[in-house]
This record gives C-alpha cells, structure tokens and sequence, in this order.
C-alpha cells in the first residue's frame, strides 16, 4: 500500500511539475540570511528576501530607487515640515489574519528607536521625537527637526512595520508580514520558501511560489544556471562568466546599477595620507577603466566621488581626479615623497576588492607607491580596519543608498574630520526644499572630492542572469532586494 | 576485554576535555566580532553594544568557556549568535546530510575497493595489477574538487542526469540519495584508491606469512586459503583505514559540500567561522572531536575483536 502511495504521489509530484512550470520560481542567492528580521541586522541577505515580498514599510523603494508609498497611500507634512501625517490603507492584514493598524506602525517604530534597539540602522528614526496613532489608520509622526530625507528612510528594509505584539525572537525564523508573499519553509543551509499571499491588499503577485537558494560558491553557482537548477541568479557572483550566458539564448543577462559605491578607502589620519597632496597624488594614479576592465569584466561605472551616477543630485568630478601618473608623481614629490613610501593595502573577500587590489597595488607601483597586500576575511576586516582604523588603504563597496552622511562623522573608519563637512551636511539634513537639498547634496559631493578623502573608483554593477522567459526581475539595486511581487513567465 | 575497553573509555574521557579546552580557547582568539558583522560598517556602536549584552559577549572568557563545558555536559550545545537558534537545532538538520552522505562514501568506497583490492593481490604482477596499481595512482592523485567540477559539467550540465547540487531534504529519500550520488562517488573515489592498495599490500604481507603456506598444505585451494585465512589477518590496517576515512568524510568534505552546496556540518562551520559565530564553531568541532574519537575507540575494540592477542596485551 506505502509503495502505490508512493507512486501515486510521484504522479500527482509530476502534475503539479508540469502546470508549477509557469507559478513557480527558483532564484539563486549568494549568502543565506542569518535570520530573517530585517529590524535586527543589516545582512543584505535578510532584504534580498523579505523586502517588498514579505514586509512593507510606510513607503518604499521602486527599481528605479525612487520612493513610492507602501502601507501608507498618502501623507501630509505639515508646514514647519516637522509634522507627517501617514494615511494607511485600510483591510491591511498580516499572514497570520491579524488587521495592520496604525497602532503596529507606531509600536515598530519606536521599537526601532528605543534605547536598547539592535537596530542596525537606527540613525534612520534619530528624527522621530513622537509617534502617536490618530485612529486604526491615521499615524502622526512629529520630528525633533526637519528632515529631508524623511520618507526615504521609512522606506528602507530596516524601518517595515511589524505586527505589533509578535514575539520578534520567533519572527526570526518565521516572519509574519503584510507582503504579496508570505514565508512558507526554511531548510537551513539550502532554500527559503515562499507562497503567494491570497489575501494580498494590494495588487497580488503572479507567482505562486518562489524558492531561494543558497549557493555560495561561484563554480556552483555558474553550474547550478547552466543545469537549470535555478531559473535566475538577480546578483550573480562571477562577472567572467556573463558573456557566455550572454551568447546563450537560454538566458538573458540583466545588468543594473548598485548603491554601491567601490572606494579605496583611505586613512585620513594615518601618515602619509594625512597630507591631502598625497590623497591627491592617489586619485591620479588609479586608472578607474582599467580596474573596472581588469577587476569587474567592464561592468562598473568610473566615479568621482562618494554619490550614485544614476542619482539625479550626482555631481561628476571626475576632471579633478583624472588618471595622470605624471602629475601624481609631481604631486608626490611636491608633498615630500619623491621617492615613494610603502604602506598597507588591506583588503577584505570580495572579488572587486582582491582583484582590484591587484590591480591598483601595480598603479600605484608605477607613481611609486609601495603597497603590503593582505587578504583578510570579513571578521578581521572589521576587526583591524574597520573598528582597529589599523591601515593605509583598503578597498570597500559602500552599499547603503544615500550614504554620504558617513563623512560627516569622524570616527569613521576612515577618519575624515571636517568641520565644514558637518557643518554642510546638518544644514542639508534640516532642509526639505527638493531643489534646495539637490545643491547641497552637490555641495556635499565637491568638498569631499576636493579634499580627496577616498579613492573613488566605481559605482558597482549589478549584475543577474535569467532564464530568457522571465520577466519583471529589477534591474537595478536601489537597495538590498530581490522583488518577486511582479514576476512572471513568458508564455 | 573489560579492562581493555574501560581502559579505553578513560582515555576517551581525558581526550575530550582536552580537546574542549583547545578548541574553546583557540577559536576564541580569532579576531572579530559576531555583533558587528551582523550589523554592518553602518551600525551605530551603541546598537552593537546593545546587541553584544543580548549574546552575552560582554562576558569574561572564563565565564563563557565554564557556561559552554556545563552546558555540554547536560547535553545543551549552547544557542548560535548570528542565528539565535539553539545550536542542537542547526546541527540535526545538518547531520542528515553529513552523516548519510559520509556513509554512503564509505559503502561506495569500500565496495570499491575490496573486490580491486583483492583482485590485484591475488594476481600479483599481472595486468590485473597493473591496472589497479595505476588507477589508483590516479584515484588518489586527482584533486577531489576538479574531479567534482568535472563531474557536474559532464553529468549534470551536459547529461542532466543530476541536479549540479543542493539538497532537497528527506521528504523523499530517492530524490534525496540522488542527489547525494555524485558527491557520495566524488568523495569515493579517491578514499577507494587507497584503501584497495591498502588492502591489496596488506593481504601480499599475509599471503607470504608461513600459516598461508601451512593452509595451502593442509589442502586448502588457492582462493580458500586467501577467503578464509589471509583476508581476515589483512583487515586490522584495512579497519584501520576505514575508522579514519569515516572520521575524515565527516568533518573534512567542507570543499564537496561547497561544490555542490550542499547543507552539511563542514559547510555549517565554514559559514559559522566567517560569521564569528563562535558559539557553533566550537559546539560542533566538539561534536565531530567527540565523534571522531568514538569511531576510533569503536575500531580499538573492533581491533580487539579481530586479533585476540590484543586483548591480553593491553
């Protein structure tokens, strides 16, 4: 009786096989998430499951990076622009029936705010002095000052609404969201599952199921494509193997844009490099196409400075650092080091910095700069460079959207200490004028290029491959997410 | 016999407090910390610190390694730092791919290599030989990853006669041993190599003992004196070889678990050290240190068991 059970299970396995082909999705991803609280950690690896799929926030972020409205369908900010008024959809619900009411929205918010939070990015709700709900769908949230970037940072993964009551240890490993897609199964080690929420609010998603899994090795991960395991890697790790998926008519290659900004950071504070000459000498020894070339297979954008090309406020200064081995070496000898000196190039797992390092430590070589190549893995990487400000140079991709506050404060890592800078930087935050904040946004740009601080290399690509039937994948990475609410199968 | 294995089991005992002091006090000393990598190089310090109360990192060391040891003893692995689930948990899930998958190589291995081995050492010098003297020159010469890569490429990427990887969970135990096939023939491969020219100059040193000759006198034929005397006398370096190959496909097939990503206890620990999650690492080498020196106390006694003379002696 157990084997024709079997059997008939195998058939019925089969049958679903055949009709899944078009509701179901296997995608392929790198890291596993440590949990799947996007309110506790900033692995990006915890969005690139839940965000837009499983949580939602007040507003968020569209592929094109811009901030659209969420759980909230409109808002008011009151005149002093210290006063923001969120008028939630109504008939909200959470995967397991309870009604989203503006009473989760204030109790996730000052989760997030609270003394002992964990959140990884609690700078994001610094702003908030009140929260209060009105009634079930009306939340008022008042500032301590005015803050431009408001609505932008309700958007992020960190800052999802959560139902307000759950015990948030569980939430770790079985979430309970509003999303298009509610979590169904996690097999450690190998995939996260999800179903499609039948009772979405909002326009529901296409697919049925979605699977993501786990392949960290970029071999396997290459062989995994080829063999059909997965339907599509949106963030595949090995660049070198694009062009042949490109040649394949099996597969479509998606090439986007990151918030990724790849640096060669720079420590402010360390000798030689507290010399902003030597900083400068720096930026015209790096050949930013040949790194991109060398190190990324082409895929990569050159910038100048610490801001996303695609970002409307980006502001190019490439004319102040361009690539001139000649000038550095002037530049160096005018600082007092016309024979070059040696120093530390630290230089954490990822393949754009490894690779990179190789190249940059040769051009560097070349204006007369020595550099002590280390590999390090993430753990020292935080450890020595990050939290010991223990070297000369390291090469780093900033991934967060709209990073540039990190200047301002200067017990970063890299240890930049301008007065000017944070001057400039809580003015702009203050300010809720578009256009305005765009020229300070700008200004923010040319004093950190012209003082040289990093190296800046590139915007970093991102880069997929996917079965050539599939369809709505994001282009782009305005931040850590792979949406599936609007992906489909070609016929 | 008794004094024999509780001789043993006390130095079984001694061992694994040894090893719970070299393991918790040298995986302690790797630089990083599990707080900041979970956060990220955006995370203000006050929430790193207030993440670090929470997992109790803010301890003494002292303190850490004295909750770890006693929490061992009761039989509570401790809970993990990045994944906040206990550490027990994590494992059972990974050890029903580890531990099937390290048996099933063993099974493969051994049934290579027992027939080849016996072939080649009953037919000494001939081409038979010749050719199992070579293969596994090559067996064991040929890097186990390359030879997994290879493998994926031809079989499942050209053929598709398996997934390139990945574990699909017990639910169905064909789809389950399938896909633990290849890596199963991959990790094989190269332990078959050399248990079968274990085995085959084991039994040529037997062969030439004088109770074969005694055997063959007595009117044993060829094959029955190599059957019934000369394999039993050949397998105490044979079961020796066996207890650390398991011992090795348990813990040591972090690289095939890589290539075919795999959930298993070698890649649990990979992941776990690039997390600092300390607390998994140590639970976990513990447990295969624990296993491995249970499998070499159970071929101790197996040795017993082979050849009385062991017994007398210890």
């Amino acid at each position: 009786m157990k084997r024709i059970l079997t059997g008939a299970g195998l058939l019925a396995m089969l049958a679903t096989g055949a009709i899944a082909a078009n509701t179901s999705i296997t995608i392929g991803d790198q890291l596993e998430p440590p949990h799947l609280d996007p309110t506790a950690g900033a692995a990006g690896a915890i969005d690139n499951v839940v965000y837009a799929n499983i949580y939602e926030g007040l507003t968020r972020f569209a592929s094109d990076g811009s901030v659209i409205a969420g759980l909230a369908e409109s808002w008011e900010i009151s005149e002093d622009g210290l006063g923001y008024t969120f008028n939630l959809h109504s008939g909200v619900k959470y995967h397991d029936g309870s009604d989203m009411t503006a009473s989760d929205v204030v109790w996730s918010l000052n989760r997030a705010r609270a003394e002992d939070s964990t959140n990884a990015q609690k700078g994001l709700f610094a702003s908030i002095e009140n929260v209060e709900a009105l009634d079930d769908t009306t939340v008022v949230v008042t500032l301590s000052a005015p803050n431009g970037n408001f609505l932008f940072n309700m958007a992020w993964g960190d800052a999802v609404v959560l139902n307000e009551g759950d015990d948030v240890e569980a939430l770790k490993t079985a979430p309970n969201g509003t999303g298009a897609f509610a979590f169904n199964n996690w097999v450690q080690g190998d995939s996260i599952t999800l179903s499609r929420n039948e009772a979405y609010w909002g326009t529901p998603a296409i697919l049925e199921n979605v699977t993501i899994k786990y392949i960290s090795d970029p071999t396997a991960a290459f062989a995994a494509v080829m063999a059909g395991d997965v339907d599509a890697f949106p963030t595949f790790p090995a660049p070198e193997n694009l062009p042949q998926f490109d040649a394949d008519p099996r597969f479509n290659v998606i090439v986007g844009s990151t918030e990724g900004e790849t640096i060669l950071s720079t420590n402010n504070k360390m000798p030689p490099f507290d010399n902003v000459k030597v900083r400068e000498a720096l930026a015209h020894a790096i050949d930013r196409n040949a790194i991109i070339d060398g190190a990324m297979f082409g895929y990569g954008i050159p910038i100048s400075t610490h801001f996303a090309p695609h970002n409307p406020a980006y502001m190019d200064q490439s004319e102040r650092s361009q690539y001139d081995p000649d000038l550095a070496r002037q530049l160096l000898a005018e600082a007092g080091f016309a024979d070059g000196f040696t120093t530390t190039l630290k230089l954490p797992p990822p393949s754009y910095a490894r690779r990179g390092g190789e190249i940059i430590a040769a051009q560097l070589r070349e204006v007369g700069i020595e550099t002590e190549v280390t590999n390090l893995e993430w753990g020292q990487w935080l450890e020595e460079v990050f939290r010991g400000k223990d070297f000369g140079l390291t090469i780093v991709s900033h991934t967060e959207p709209m990073d540039i506050g990190i200047y301002a404060n200067p017990d970063y890592y890299f240890q930049y200490d301008s007065e000017a800078f944070r001057t400039a930087y809580e003015v702009l935050n203050t300010e809720t004028d578009p256009a305005a904040r765009e020229l300070g946004l700008k200004a923010l740009q040319v004093m950190i290029s012209s003082d040289y601080v990093n190296g800046y290399l590139f915007q970093l690509a991102k880069t997929g491959v996917a079965n050539a039937n599939i369809r709505g994948l994001w282009e782009n990475a305005p931040t850590q997410a792979s949406d599936m609410t609007a992906v489909y199968w070609a016929e | 016999m008794l004094i024999f294995t509780l001789k043993r089991l006390i130095s079984l005992g001694l061992s694994l407090v040894a090893a719970s002091v070299v393991i918790f006090f040298t995986i302690e000393i790797i630089p990083g910390d599990a707080a900041r990598l979970m956060l990220g190089i955006n995370a203000t310090q006050d929430a790193v610190d207030a993440l670090r109360v929470q997992l109790g990192l803010d301890q003494a060391m002292i303190a850490r390694y004295w909750s770890w040891v006693s929490g061992l003893v009761q039989g509570d692995f401790g809970v993990s730092y990045t994944y906040r689930v206990p550490v027990a948990e994590m494992v059972q899930g990974r050890v029903w791919v580890s531990l099937p998958l390290a048996m099933y190589a063993l099974i493969l291995s051994t049934l290579i290599a027992f027939p080849i081995g016996i072939i080649a050492a009953a037919n000494r010098g001939s081409w038979a030989d010749w050719m199992v003297m070579g293969g596994t020159q090559l067996g064991v010469a040929i890097p186990n990853f390359w030879f997994a890569m290879i493998m994926v490429n031809l079989l499942a990427i050209k053929y598709r006669w398996f997934t390139a990887g990945g574990f699909p969970g017990w639910d169905d135990p064909l789809i389950a041993m399938k896909s633990l096939t290849l890596p199963a023939f991959v990790l094989a491969l190269p332990q078959a190599s050399i248990l079968a020219r274990v085995m085959r100059s084991a039994l040529l040193d037997t062969l030439s003992e004088d109770f074969m000759r005694t055997a063959r006198a007595k009117g044993r034929t060829r094959r029955g004196a190599l059957v019934h005397h000369a394999l039993r006398n050949a397998m105490i370096p044979v079961l020796t070889i066996i207890g650390l190959q398991f011992s090795f496909l348990l813990a040591g097939a972090i690289i095939i678990e890589k290539v075919f990503f795999l959930p298993g206890l070698g890649s649990m620990i990979f992941t776990a050290i690039t997390q600092r999650d300390l607390i998994v690492v140590e639970s976990v080498v513990m447990l295969l240190v624990f296993a491995v020196i249970l499998v070499t106390f159970m071929v101790d006694i197996t040795y017993a068991l082979v050849d009385p003379r062991l017994r007398r002696r210890a």
